[in-house]
């Protein structure tokens, strides 16, 4: 049983990772990435929403008719998430300024909703709770490398901290601009994408169109 | 307000909603294998987004905006909180009669895009638009230019990317980069492109 759950919890972080192979949650993955600081926080809401929303939709599962679950699943993450937008706005104002509309959006993240409807709509809370949690650590390790690489090549700095010192400050790293706008994520997302699906062949998709195997006979 | 036009372009050009705010990546992904099919879902994108973004105005104004329930005796209440809930109920009401109304009337449209239409529902760009409304506090004209606008450039986004995407099912690609992988870099690239706009539009 602890084994199962323990299988539950590590395969979403690489193996079975909701942003790199199932294409879940990217939305907001890649908008708030330009700084490390931002995008702990949308990691750590979004691990809180979906951990909790998982508990609240195993637990009334058995009573929620099967033609309205969508809905009822939307309005606990949305409840969910007014709660965590109202603590980010009293206890961190500046960040939940920049993170803008980001964080509402969690609650049409297709990684939420897809863990409950897949999920914790069938199985018991504690699982549901520690499957959710894994794809909330799976979804923050990949925000937390993109969000690293670019404000560490984007700014010279990590959280804020000056690391690499920066020409105009004296030092010698020029700082990459095209890190902190929008075409460097998709480009590292991808880069990430690859570098994971290399390593793990079996993740790779199979080619839509093959070659014609007669095409080297009649050369 | 502000010309139309320029409200149109810049929510449909500059304001890119996948390229350039990273919204509604999971349908712009996943439904970009065919040019047809991304038709109908960009079509399906706007006809919703320029729905529901002057509806959903209306909802805030009237009810939700801080002291918008004075005439009912409450000048110190402020339900914006509730912009949420109320948001992706009015959404998901809309999508619910459309789909039953295409179906009704127009069952051709139906077929063509109807598959997407509960989908929408749940997609982070047609939400986005409601909020942005409310952060940059437009009226109930420019919210509907709004959401046309940025419904338009969805479609032309994904319309693009599935072009490009239905000429590289014959390429040679590197196994982890299938799919995926290059969906992202094209994206990227298209991005890089878009970002010309936001040149031209500060000068």
């Amino acid at each position: 049983m602890a084994a199962r759950l323990w299988q539950v919890l590590t395969d979403p972080l690489v193996r079975q990772n909701p942003v790199t192979l199932q294409i879940l949650g990217i939305c907001s993955a890649l908008a708030v990435t330009t700084a490390l600081d931002t995008a702990l926080t949308m990691a750590v809401s979004l691990t809180v929403v979906v951990v909790l929303a998982a508990g609240i939709v195993s637990a009334i599962r058995r009573f929620i008719p099967s033609t309205i679950r969508l809905i009822v699943q939307i309005i606990v993450v949305a409840s969910l998430v007014i709660v965590i937008d109202q603590v980010l706005q009293a206890y961190f104002f500046e960040i939940s300024k920049r993170l803008s509309v980001f964080v509402s959006l969690i609650t049409t993240n297709c990684l939420v909703l897809g863990r409950t409807e897949s999920f914790a709509r069938n199985n018991p809370p504690l699982p549901s709770m520690i499957d959710a949690l894994g794809n909330g650590l799976g979804y923050s390790l990949v925000l937390i490398v993109i969000g690293a690489t670019r404000e560490l090549f984007g700014a010279g700095s990590l959280m804020g901290v000056q690391i690499l010192p920066t020409v105009d400050q004296g030092g010698w790293f020029t700082p990459l601009g095209l890190m902190l706008l929008a075409p460097s994520a998709f480009f590292l997302l991808g880069g990430l994408v690859w570098a994971i699906r290399s390593a793990r062949p079996e993740q790779a998709e199979a080619a839509e169109h093959a070659a014609p195997a007669v095409a080297e006979a009649g050369r | 307000m502000t010309d139309p036009g320029a409200v149109f372009f810049q929510a449909m050009l500059v304001d890119n909603m996948p390229l350039t705010l990273f919204l509604g990546l999971c349908t712009f992904l996943a439904l970009s294998r065919k040019p047809d099919i991304a038709l109908g879902l960009g079509l399906a994108v706007t006809f919703v987004l320029g729905l529901t973004v002057p509806l959903n105005q209306v909802v805030y104004a009237a009810l939700l905006a801080p002291g918008a329930l004075a005439w009912a005796g409450f000048p110190d209440l402020d339900l914006s909180y509730l912009k949420l809930i109320a948001f992706i109920g009015v959404i998901a009401a809309v999508v619910q009669l459309i789909e039953m109304l295409l179906d009704r009337f127009f069952p051709a449209i139906h077929a063509a895009f109807g598959v997407f239409l509960p989908l929408l529902t749940v997609q982070c760009a047609i939400l986005a638009g409601s909020l942005f409304m409310v952060e940059r506090q437009m009226g109930l004209a420019e919210s509907a230019v709004y959401g046309l606008g940025s419904g338009a450039g969805f479609a032309l986004a994904v319309v693009m990317l599935a072009a490009i995407r239905a000429r590289l099912a014959y390429a040679d690609l590197p196994a982890g980069l299938r799919g995926l992988g290059i969906a992202f870099v094209l994206a990227g690239m298209m991005s890089l492109g878009f970002a010309s706009f936001a040149q031209m539009a500060a000068q």
